[in-house]
């Protein structure tokens, strides 16, 4: 008889990173405690053990970074393209090195399983930094005239769910340009970035051309008001991007904001359903949810809802929660307290609202933030969640019985980040993507990144692209 | 056109005036306000009345530019290209009437009016050109490391408030809506405050353009009144603040965060003007980018290169 | 044993060659991307210790151990026979394996080799591997093979006739080998996906043995150039699945031909487990059609045992 295959633990080993008790903010190429030796942990969201301390900016701390990559600028700027994009490639090849530390160290520090850190995190983030290293002596080719000149000192504030991965968006385009930057971690997150600084360091980067301040929203306030900033750069909440959006208001500062959304994922009758039921999953659960492309709307024909749904809820028993580190794991933890009582919130709320809540059977660890991956049939436009960013891995499904239907609900959102689509029929993918306001559009397939390939949203998903030949114009003199 | 035209009377014939009116939608209304303002010369003599336009008349005006976004983005290229041609070669029929608005609204001698006026015309046949080609240069396909074919495609971002240029009413505002346009957005225009008389004069040749209407809305009145209530507008996706001075900027720029419009920034006018050859920057400054990706896989199922 | 009558829910789709094919052909489709990316994340399972010994156990229970060459000779098959009863002389507790899987003419043979071991003897039949020859000449074969004591019955379709879209030959030659079969032997109906080459193809040819009445469905001949991938097992897999869903029959998968170590065949235990689901996890319902792969599993075996890696001249050649 059939006998159940149970996966023995097979844990990564935490040995490969030696995260050390303190760290200070990374400024002027050396580490130092706040000014007002301000300190603040950062936990493991799946166990809540301590990983390590600290330091807090303050506004202070924040200004002499930005002067220590203002006096960095002169040079950095002046250095001919080739010899940055040499640095650049340097980088590169120390994060392909280091890649397993940094992602035991990632997936330590945010939660998220090994399983992604090691064959999606490093990797992009490696490859960031090579392709934007190419580009550092070919400006000119760029489109964007001949010599663009860069802006000066970037102030980029960057969230928790991708630290290192955000980091890479972040930097790479910005040194590549010669821009120089004083980048502010999230506050759950911000060891990567601090490992980062040590690679900043292996590869002789000069000193104050990365600055990194780890703090919470104040030190970001800071850094975005800062006079001497000359380019914003931030990734988070729409709430805290109109925030920053009015900051920079009447100011000479250039800005891209990459912001939250609220993504349909398209199921249509004639969808190859098996890959479809693989995207939806990708979609909504990958990184638990916390992702701002998410496909967080499944909007399926409403002619194989059953079957599809079946088939989902089928799929959603495999996945396997718990252990972060353990290389069988699918879920990990819900990076925060914080967000565990968002999510918990918007869930309960979806419930009140008459939504139908499933979950698979899923026993959950008893330390650490932690959700189950939900879905929500019996939701309409009108729900809360369908309208609210969750950041979770809580999917909303709703339906629609034609194509012209499908894409009213997709793009009734002021959101416009992302969206799947998926059909056999060639013709009716480019009609629905043409329709879509929407940044990246996925069909087939869904959560697929790429440095070559632009990406950044429409409406109040933000504005400005990340990636590609496009993400050069948010770090040079050109409007 | 000098006030002695206008009375006519050299001519022992009393001319007839006309009645300068808002264009939204395709149509020619009033404004809702029922109120007006006096428009003069440079030297400060009595032009026209122009209509004096309330938050009401740019509500419409988003409404009717909402309305013509889908029809106006979903035209072939090729189709608006054809349009923004066939407004330059309405212009240049009634070349001597805009030479001699321009004129007078500017205090320009009728040769450098009439330098403002050709510089617009071909301005419109330049715009006209890039209808076809701005998908090309900023758009292609991505080198994506995977089995994907990924394509990234400009796509206009929307209806995009313009606060046309206060000093340059023609030659300023023809570059400021030209670049909307081409590339698909529809527009709600804010006309030079103290010369709005070319910028209405203009909505009669496009509504003789094949324009749908809808696509360029044109109000006039006080700038800072109008562009408020657009700058708040929840349906309005961008803001080009080419007309406002420095603090009203700000005060706008921080009104569109509401919605996260895109804000164009007054740009420092060079030299050279409004005469200067533009770049891309003003297209692209409304543009939004597509990008669409798609497993492309293996003929047989002897296994993909993934 | 399964009737050869379509099962009930899904009798319509095989009452003429115009409601087959329009029942094949509305399948879902297969996007070969998203299905190779899924084989691939599920290959990348880690799988140790007290998993990977059963899963070791299990792998070597599920091995049709086979040798089909031209050069067969009743010795080869007699020490195929006893390798398959006894895979590891120096211990005991190492599972035999599901069957030995021969021509024809080499069953009396391999009956012989495994007589009172429980390991049962598959043959290869219908004009194994090309399949071009009259459907008497096939059946004839089958029924020799049944009657020399085939427990099992390892037939290949008539790819030309499925890429041809003649599907109702294919569907009425599976049932008529399923018939010669009998009610003693068991039918694995051989694709050759490497000569289907499509997705699609081996979504359709799938449905289409399982409605003819095949008990397993089987990738390859082992004589091709693409043999059993774990995309195209994956495709299988989801297909026995959905079948049984719709019809409550439930059929099993055998990969076949390209599966050589240890760490392949546990890749291939895993998407089982995490697609078909645990009642596949047994011999009845999964097999591994292999030669090599048989002393790669009891190599790991012996290291998971001891500690220490083993070699080439610790289990036996045959």
């Amino acid at each position: 008889m059939a006998s159940a295959f149970e996966y023995a633990p097979a844990p990564e080993s935490r040995a490969i990173v030696d995260i050390a008790p303190s760290y200070g903010l990374f400024i002027d190429g050396e580490f130092a405690d706040a000014a007002d030796g301000k300190v603040f942990k950062t936990v493991s969201p799946a166990t809540e053990e301590v990983l390590s301390e600290v330091a807090e900016a303050g506004e202070a701390d924040v200004d002499r970074a930005v002067r220590a990559a203002r006096k960095a600028f002169e040079k950095w700027s002046a250095l001919p393209g080739s010899e940055r994009a040499k640095y650049l490639f340097r980088i590169a090849r120390i994060i392909q090195e280091r890649s397993r530390e940094l992602a035991v160290l990632e997936t330590l520090d945010n939660g998220k399983p090994i399983r992604e850190t090691r064959d999606a995190d490093l990797p992009l983030v490696a490859a960031h930094f090579f392709y934007y290293a190419g580009w550092a002596d070919k400006l000119d080719h760029a489109g964007y005239g001949a010599d663009p000149r860069p802006l000066g000192v970037a102030g980029q504030v960057i969230p928790w769910n991708f630290p290192l991965l955000m980091l890479a968006w972040k930097i790479a385009p910005a040194l590549a340009t010669g821009n120089t930057v004083v980048l502010k971690p999230a506050e759950t997150t911000p060891l990567s970035a601090l490992f980062f600084a040590d690679i900043c360091r292996q590869a002789q980067l000069p000193k104050g051309v990365v600055n990194i301040v780890t703090g919470d929203g104040r030190a970001g306030a800071a850094l975005i008001a800062h006079p001497d900033v000359n380019k914003v750069a931030f990734t988070g909440s729409t709430a805290v991007g109109k925030e920053i959006a009015r900051t920079v208001a009447g100011t000479r500062k250039k800005l891209t904001l990459e912001l939250g959304g609220k993504g349909a994922n398209i199921v249509f009758d004639d969808a190859p359903v098996d890959q479809a039921v693989e995207g939806i999953v990708s979609g909504i659960f990958f990184n638990q949810g916390q992702v701002c492309c998410a496909g967080s709307r499944l909007l399926v024909q409403e002619s194989i809802h059953d079957e599809l749904l079946d088939s989902l809820k089928r799929r959603l028993s495999t996945l396997r929660l718990g252990d972060p580190l353990d290389k069988n794991t699918d879920i990990g933890a819900i990076n925060s307290a914080e967000q565990l009582a968002r999510i918990t919130a918007l869930a309960d709320q979806g419930e009140a609202e008459g939504a139908e809540r499933w979950s698979p059977a899923c026993e959950l660890p008893s330390s650490g933030y932690w959700f189950a991956p939900t879905l929500f049939t019996n939701v309409t436009q009108a729900h809360t969640i369908a309208r609210d960013e969750i950041f979770g891995p809580v999917l909303s499904v709703l339906t629609f019985r034609t194509p012209d239907e499908a894409v009213a609900k997709a793009n009734n959102t002021p959101y416009g980040l992302s969206a799947g689509i998926w059909t056999e029929k060639g013709s009716r993918i480019l009609a629905v993507a043409n329709k879509l306001r929407a940044g990246v559009i996925w069909s087939n397939t869904f959560n697929k990144f790429d440095p070559t390939s632009p990406f950044g949203g429409y409406k109040e998903s933000g504005f400005g692209r990340e990636g590609g030949r496009h993400g050069l114009e948010a770090y040079l003199d050109v409007y | 056109m000098s006030t002695e035209s206008i009375s006519g009377s050299a001519a022992g014939r009393l001319s007839v005036l006309k009645t300068y009116k808002l264009y939204v939608g395709g149509k020619f209304p009033r404004s809702e306000s029922g109120r007006v303002y006096e428009v003069t010369d440079a030297k400060g003599k009595w032009l026209a009345n122009a209509p004096l336009s309330s938050r009401k008349d740019a509500r419409d005006a988003v409404v009717a530019a909402r309305k013509a976004f889908g029809g106006w983005s979903g035209a072939t290229a090729y189709n608006r290209g054809q349009i923004l041609y066939r407004i330059a070669e309405m212009l240049e029929g009634r070349r001597d009437q805009y030479v001699a608005e321009v004129a007078d609204a500017e205090g320009l001698s009728k040769s450098k009016a009439a330098a403002q006026v050709d510089a617009a015309i071909d301005r419109w046949v330049w715009y006209a050109g890039w209808t076809d080609k701005i998908a090309q240069v900023v758009g292609g396909g991505n080198p994506v490391a995977g089995p994907f074919f990924n394509l990234s495609s400009p796509e206009p971002t929307g209806v995009v408030a313009v606060l046309a240029p206060q000093e340059s009413s023609f030659l300023g505002l023809v570059s400021v809506v030209a670049p909307v346009i081409a590339t698909g957005n529809t527009a709600v225009v804010v006309a030079s405050e103290k010369s709005p008389l070319p910028a209405l004069s203009l909505g009669e040749v496009l509504a003789t353009s094949d324009l749908p209407g809808g696509v360029v809305n044109i109000l006039s009145g006080r700038t800072a009144e109008i562009a408020a209530p657009l700058a708040a507008h929840q349906d309005v996706n961008a803001i080009d603040l080419a007309g406002a001075d420095e603090e009203l900027a700000k005060e706008l720029e921080i009104a569109a965060a509401d919605n996260l419009k895109r804000v164009l920034r007054p740009q420092p006018v060079d030299g050279a003007g409004w005469s200067a050859a533009p770049g891309t920057d003003r297209m692209t400054a409304f543009l939004e980018t597509k990008t669409v990706w798609h497993p492309t896989g293996a003929l047989g199922a002897s296994g993909s290169s993934y | 044993m399964p009737t050869t009558e379509p099962p009930f829910a899904l009798k319509d789709a095989t009452a003429s060659d115009s409601t087959l094919r329009r029942f094949l052909h509305g399948l879902p489709g297969v996007d070969a991307v998203g299905l190779e990316a899924r084989a691939a994340s599920l290959g990348t399972r880690s799988i140790k210790t007290t998993a990977k010994a059963y899963a070791l156990d299990l792998a070597i229970s599920m091995v049709d151990l086979t040798t089909l060459e031209g050069a067969d000779t009743p010795g080869k098959v007699r020490a195929l026979g006893a390798k398959a009863v006894r895979p590891d002389p120096a211990d005991r507790t190492a599972p035999a394996t599901a069957a030995v899987c021969v021509y024809p003419d080499m069953v009396p043979t391999a009956k012989e080799a495994v007589a009172g071991s429980g390991v049962k003897v598959a043959s290869v039949a219908t004009a194994f591997p090309a399949g071009r020859a009259s459907l008497a000449v096939k059946l004839a074969d089958v029924r020799e093979a049944v009657a020399a004591g085939a427990d099992e019955v390892d037939m290949v379709i008539d790819r030309g006739a499925f890429l041809a879209g003649h599907y109702m030959k294919v569907y009425d030659e599976i049932t008529a080998v399923r018939e010669a079969c009998g009610t003693s032997a068991r039918l694995k109906v051989i694709f050759e996906t490497g000569e289907l080459s499509t997705y699609d193809n081996i979504r359709r040819a799938s449905w289409l043995g399982m409605l003819a009445g095949a008990d397993f469905i089987k990738t390859s001949t082992g004589k091709v150039a693409i043999n059993a991938t774990p995309a195209n097992t994956l495709l299988m897999l989801e297909a026995v699945r959905d079948f049984r869903a719709q019809t409550g029959v439930q059929v099993g998968v055998k990969p076949a031909g390209g599966i050589r170590t240890a760490k392949d065949a546990i890749k291939f235990l895993v998407l089982v487990n995490e697609t078909a689901g645990a009642d596949w996890l047994d011999n009845h319902w999964f097999r591994f059609g292999a030669s090599s792969l048989l002393n790669d599993l009891l190599m790991q075996r012996q290291k998971l045992a001891t500690g220490r890696y083993s070699g080439p001249d610790y289990v036996t050649v045959d």
